[in-house]
């Protein structure tokens, strides 16, 4: 362990799978005390079972203004302070383009996605405040850049927590309370939310093809790939960064 | 464990500000370092406190054969070459009016040739085992500075300079990844040469401190750890990326 993230706490959200699962771990590692929250319990205690003694797991619905009262009064309730916020809940529908897309579709991603980052962010200011500063890390992603069809709900909800993410900076900066704020943009990932969405087609060899081709590399990052940039955003090293978006995608905006 | 083990790097610009707090944090984790700057002497000064892990050469970015000794002296030191960090730059103040052709072209023969040649030597070598080139853009090359024209012009360049190579590389299937750092207002020795060059440095620091929320000022060091994060496999993901680092002058 180099000591990257020494005597930080980090609260992460949809830490039961994909980034959230793979940033608890490596926030861990680099020596932060871990709090692990999903809706999905099972899986959120097997993250935070592999944390060992570096954290707690603690049931919380994003979308939910009680439960992330509640969850803030345990994290310090147990560690006495608020360093760093990762939030990774985040949900993609089906039926999502501007035709097929329903009110149900459309509120569900966007309560998700938009509005539990929102109340995250909320939720953080008044104890990372009391720390005398702190890191927010929102996952957006590269369909806050860029559009695509079948994703309609999803690329509003990700270009809000882009622009979610700079007003919160900026609000930050201005009060002088030391909170940065910044999103990754990751491209397509081999995680739970892509292997679900494979699942749901006939060829699913020939869209992960072609997924895998619309990214200069040629192939998709894993969940590995965005907790490096999370910690790095989380650690001191990124003390002059906020505002801004960080784009891990194997190329996928660069062309 | 070093993050930046077995990794050898040339770094332009070496002797000051960016490149000279670059050096010294790969050189931390565990890479073997280059110092290739105009300014030999200061060169010499950087590697001799950084110790055995870096050495020194005297290098004109906008000249070839320059450039090709610099190459041929990293592989003689180091056996091998991995990394690129084009930090060697220059800073003119002026506007499309105030502006000589002079300035103009200076500035993009050693911010944009400059970055060009060294590039195309990196991908020339490294296409067969691979590596990381990082170009030292600036936030001037995404939004424009009035009285920074051709300097704004030089940095837009270089972003762009960046993504094709990226794509390029990657097209191949070659494992080299080019990206661009984009710093805000840094405190260097070019700030402060071009603080003392205004009609009323007072008055030009504190409206630059205005334009960055976060309310303090960025160290070259701040730079430096978005470059050792690119130059390891911990962005083994990334490419054609810009990377922000501006204490928030951007986000509004
Ligand atoms: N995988 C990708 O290709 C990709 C690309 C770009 C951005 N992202 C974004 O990154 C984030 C993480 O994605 P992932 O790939 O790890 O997905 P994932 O599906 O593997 O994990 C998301 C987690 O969020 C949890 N979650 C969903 N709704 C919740 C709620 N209301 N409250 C609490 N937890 C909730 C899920 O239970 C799950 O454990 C998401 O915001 C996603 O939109 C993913
Ligand atoms: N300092 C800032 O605020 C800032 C902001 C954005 C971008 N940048 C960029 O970062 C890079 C580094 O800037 P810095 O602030 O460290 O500047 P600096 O002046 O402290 O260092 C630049 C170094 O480049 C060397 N150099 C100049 N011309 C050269 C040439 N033709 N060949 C070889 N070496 C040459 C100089 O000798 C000097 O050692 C530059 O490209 C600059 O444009 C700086």
């Amino acid at each position: 362990m180099s000591g990257r993230l020494k005597n930080k706490v980090a609260l992460v959200t949809g830490g039961a799978s994909g980034f959230g699962r793979a940033s608890a771990i490596r926030l861990a590692e680099e020596g932060a005390l871990v709090c692990v929250t999903d809706v999905n319990e099972a899986e959120g205690e097997a993250t935070a079972a592999m944390l060992g003694n570096r954290g707690f797991f603690h049931r919380m619905d994003v979308t939910s203004d009680g439960d992330w009262t509640d969850t803030m009064r345990a994290v310090l309730g147990r560690y006495a302070k608020l360093d760093v916020l990762v939030n990774s809940a985040g949900v993609a529908a089906a039926q999502d383009n501007i035709e097929e897309c329903d009110d149900a579709v459309w509120d569900f991603v966007m309560d998700v996605n938009l509005t539990g980052t929102y109340l995250g962010c909320r939720h953080a200011i008044a104890p990372m405040r009391r720390a005398g500063g702190g890191s927010i890390v929102n996952l957006a992603s590269v369909l806050a850049l860029k559009g695509e069809g079948g994703a309609l709900a999803y690329c509003a909800s990700k270009g809000g927590v882009r622009l979610l993410t700079k007003a919160v900076a900026v609000h930050c900066g201005h009060d002088k309370n030391g909170i940065r704020c910044n999103a990754i943009c990751p491209g397509y990932m081999l995680t739970a939310m892509l292997y679900d969405f494979l699942d749901t087609l006939n060829d699913r060899e020939g869209e992960h093809a072609r997924l895998a081709s619309m990214h200069a590399l040629g192939r998709l990052g894993d969940a590995d790939d965005v907790a490096q940039m999370v910690l790095f955003l989380a650690s001191d090293e990124s003390r002059f960064v906020t505002g801004t978006e960080m784009v891990v995608d194997g190329g996928f905006t660069a062309g | 464990m070093g993050r930046c083990n077995d990794r050898i790097a040339l770094v332009t610009g070496g002797a000051s500000g960016i490149g000279a707090a670059a050096a010294r944090l790969l050189a931390a984790q565990g890479a073997r370092v280059m110092i290739a700057d105009r300014d030999a002497e200061k060169g010499v000064k950087v590697a001799r406190e950084i110790g055995a892990a870096a050495q020194s050469v005297r290098l004109d970015v906008a000249d070839a054969a320059s450039w090709e000794a610099a190459v041929a002296a990293t592989l003689e030191a180091f056996g091998g070459w991995t990394v690129l960090v084009n930090s060697a730059g220059i800073l003119r103040h002026g506007s499309i009016e105030s502006e000589s052709l002079e300035d103009w072209r200076q500035i993009m023969e050693i911010n944009v040739k400059g970055t060009w040649r060294g590039c195309k030597l990196a991908v020339a070598h490294m296409k067969e085992a691979g590596g990381s080139i990082v170009n030292l853009s600036s936030i001037a090359g995404i939004e424009a500075g009035s009285d920074l024209c051709a300097y704004s012009v030089s940095k837009g360049a270089v972003r762009l300079l960046t993504k094709s190579i990226a794509l390029y590389c990657a097209d191949r299937g070659w494992q080299v990844r080019c990206n661009s750092v984009h710093p805000g207002i840094i405190e260097t020795p070019m700030l402060h040469t071009y603080f003392a060059e205004q009609p009323d440095p007072e008055a030009e620091r504190a409206a630059w401190d205005q334009v960055m929320p976060l309310g303090i000022r960025g160290e070259p060091e701040d730079i430096g750890h978005m470059i050792v994060y690119l130059a390891s496999d911990e962005s083994r993901l990334v490419t054609g990326a810009e990377m922000v680092v501006d204490g928030g002058a951007m986000a509004r």
